[in-house]
This record gives C-alpha cells, structure tokens and sequence, in this order.
C-alpha cells in the first residue's frame, strides 16, 4: 500500500535525532511491550508480514505522531483481537471474559533463547529457475498493490542491475495476505543515485534493495 | 514538522506515557491471566535483549575478520554461517550479507519500510534508526545524514545505500583503523562502535596512538 510508511525520499520528517548513549529501552513499558509482542507472536495466528502490514494501516497521523513502541502497542493489540485471541471488551476491560479457558501452553522461558537462536528462515527450495543473474540490466515495475509489499515507492520504474541472488524467499504480499508463502527468487539490485534521485545526485553513489522477482521486468 | 520528532522524543524519554505504562500492564496482565504469555518467557525475551545480544556480538565479528584473513574471505563468500561460527544466529539474522568499507566505497544501512536491523550481531535498533528522518533521508541525501552524524565523506568516495526490504540483514565491515596493528581481537573489538556497523561512523583510531 502506499502508506506514510513508505518514507523512502520523503522531505520533511525532521531531523535524525541521534540519542548519545541510548538506552535500550527508555521505560519498563517498552521492554514489556517488546517481550509481549514476541510473546503473543509465538502462538502463530499470524506471520511476520502480517504483522508488519498492521503497522502500516496504523492511520497516517498516528503512525508520526506515535513512538515505536506504542506502534507496536496499537498493531499488537489489534493483531490480538483480530485474531481471536483477546476480544476488544477484554482489552478494554483488561480481565478475561468469565467462563474463557486458558490458552495452554504458552511460550516458556526455556524456549526464548532456543527460538531466539534459531529464528525463522525465509528461504525456501522451488522447481522455477530465477529469471535473472548478475549483471542482468532490471526495471523495477509500476506496481501499487493496496496490500502489503516490500517494493519501495522510491524504486518504482527505475532501472538498476542485479548485484546478487539470494535464492527463493517468502513472498511478503501474499504471506501478509495469508494467501500462501508462494516463495520467488529474491535479488539484491543496485540502482545509482542518479537513476533514482536525478542529475542533483552524486555521480557515484547507489541504493541497493533486495527485490523478489515479481517486482522486476527486463530493462 | 520537527514537532514530529520532538514529541516522538519526549515519549521515547520517558515523560509522557504513564498512560502507556498503565495500558501495556494492563494487557500483561490480560494475556497472563488468559495463559496467553508466560510472565517469565517475558523476563527471558528482556534479557536476552538486554544482556546476551548486542553490538557487542557485531563486535566480535568484525574484530575476527580484522585479524584472519581466512575468516574475513569466508565471511565475504558466506555471512550468515561466519557469523555462525562465533556463535550468533537466530531471529533477524537469519540470513546475512556482510559489507566492507574501504577508503573509496562507504556502506550504510537503513529500513525505509520499517525497522529491519541486524539483531544477533547488533541487539535491536536505537531510536534514531527507526525515525522517521532516518528512514526517509538516508536514501535520498546520504551525505547529508552522514555529515549530521559527524561524518562528512570525501566527494570521491562511493555511497551505498543497503535498503534492508527483505529478509537479509547487512552488517558493514569498518575499516580498520591505523595505530592497531598490534593489538588482539578483545583489543579491537572494544574499538568497533555500532554506529560503524551499521555504516554511519568511522572506527575511532585508539587513544594515544601515533596517528598518521
């Protein structure tokens, strides 16, 4: 979708704020809210692409005016009644409806470092061939889908060349959509400043973005 | 439109979200009490974050390839399985690439979409990455973001910008800096900053070094 949080080439959205020696989290609140959000993803209602397309329907004004952290709030809790696993009257009542059984078992503390090292890879084994290889000239198309996707407005219509094959990845769009993981090949395309920014660019300087292959038309 | 900022800072400080202190121990409790989440699963996702995962991690890596060669190749040709190697995998570094600065190419790192960072070797993002001015500057005028971070780079040094858009994670080999060359890897990588993994610093040379 073409939301605010696509901000690649924006103007306007204030300065980098660097933070000399930053916490890791500024309150306890966030450090809670971070674990909650892990937490509560363990029960695989969702995936990961839909987790993040729910941050992006956050409405535009509050995904600016809204720290990291209460983004998260906002997109977990909807995620969490969306799914079934708390309804809006127990958020707002913050107690269980009487009579709901208990979700039994959630994730233990002896699985968080276990899952924490093992992660959730991406990459996934098809029959297709990859269309392209390095060197190979691209276009990023003229796409604007209304769900989710990883193809930056920025890059759209410009023309760069392929830096690297990562093999097939889950396909973002559809996994967001839950329409299946539907894995294509995934490339790293490096774009020059100038083809994406225009002559007031360095003459050197490039943006690299890893692109799956539906997102690409030979140039 | 600083306003932005400032009032995402002033929450990030602490002052202004009793209200979300009140909010998000309201929905553990919530989630407690429905055996949705474990209060000590929570204790074991802090720390982890916390203690056991974070730049110093980045750290280690970059020191390793400063000081074997035979490393450094392996990192170039396989990122994810070097890292391995020093012990870090997991959630949001599953799958690697590893960049390096040179004299005459400097790589930086950004999430424009949203806040994909490198967390086994680098711990989780700090504010400033996942701002808004971040995000949407460092794409179009990365010279610009570097020169407010305090690294103004020579017109004939090539910018590369690593738009983290998909599941890769990058994480930016810095140059070595001069007036190390006998130290050891605990030595060096007390002088690996995060903010020169994620590509907008320098390595310090050490205090008190003869620099060139």
């Amino acid at each position: 979708m073409n939301g605010v949080h696509d901000m690649g080439g924006m103007h306007g959205l204030g300065p980098v704020a660097y933070e000399a020696d930053e916490p890791l989290f500024h309150a306890r609140w966030e450090a809670r809210m971070f674990a909650l959000s892990l937490a509560s993803g363990a029960w695989r209602r969702w995936n990961l692409d839909a987790g993040r397309h729910q941050q992006e329907v956050t409405p535009p004004a509050d995904y600016l005016r809204l720290s990291y952290y209460e983004r998260w709030y906002a997109a977990r809790t909807a995620l969490l009644v969306r799914f079934g696993l708390i309804t809006a009257n127990e958020l707002a009542e913050g107690t269980p409806a009487s009579g709901t059984a208990r979700q039994v078992p959630p994730l233990s503390a002896e699985q968080v470092p276990v899952g924490a090292a093992r992660g959730n890879s991406t990459l996934r084994s098809i029959e297709v061939q990859p269309c392209y290889q390095p060197g190979d000239t691209v276009r990023a198309r003229n796409l604007h889908p209304t769900g989710h996707t990883r193809l930056p407005r920025y890059l759209r219509s410009r023309a760069g060349v392929i830096e690297r094959h990562h093999g097939a990845h889950v396909f973002p769009d559809s996994n967001a959509q839950f329409l299946g993981e539907a894995p294509q090949h995934l490339y790293t395309v490096r774009f020059t400043a100038r083809e994406v920014w225009g002559e007031a660019a360095s003459e050197r300087d490039a943006v690299y973005a890893d692109l799956w292959e539906s997102y690409l038309e030979p140039a | 439109m600083s306003s932005h900022s400032d009032h995402a800072h002033d929450h990030d400080q602490g002052d202004v979200p009793s209200d979300m202190e009140l909010r998000g121990k309201a929905l553990e409790t919530l989630l407690v009490e429905k055996g949705l989440v474990d209060p000590a699963a929570l204790d074991a996702i802090v720390d982890t974050y916390e203690n056991r995962i974070g730049p110093r991690n980045g750290a280690r890596v970059v020191a390793r390839a400063w000081s074997d060669p035979a490393y450094k190749a392996r990192l170039f040709a396989d990122a994810t399985a070097a890292i391995a190697e020093l012990g870090f995998t997991g959630s949001q570094g599953e799958h690697m690439v590893a960049l390096e600065n040179t004299p005459r190419v400097h790589n930086m790192v950004v999430c424009t979409l949203c806040s994909c960072y490198p967390w086994p070797v680098l711990g989780l993002p700090p504010v400033w990455y996942k701002s808004a001015g971040y995000r949407s500057r460092s794409v179009i005028d990365p010279r610009g973001v570097l020169r407010e971070l305090g690294l103004d780079l020579a017109d004939d040094v090539e910018v590369r910008v690593w738009d983290a858009t998909a599941e890769i994670r990058y994480l930016v080999l810095p140059e070595r800096p001069a007036g190390t060359d006998g130290m050891n890897e605990d030595q060096l990588a007390s002088l690996v900053s995060r903010d020169a993994m994620i590509g907008v610093a320098k390595v310090a040379p050490p205090a008190g070094s003869n620099r060139p």
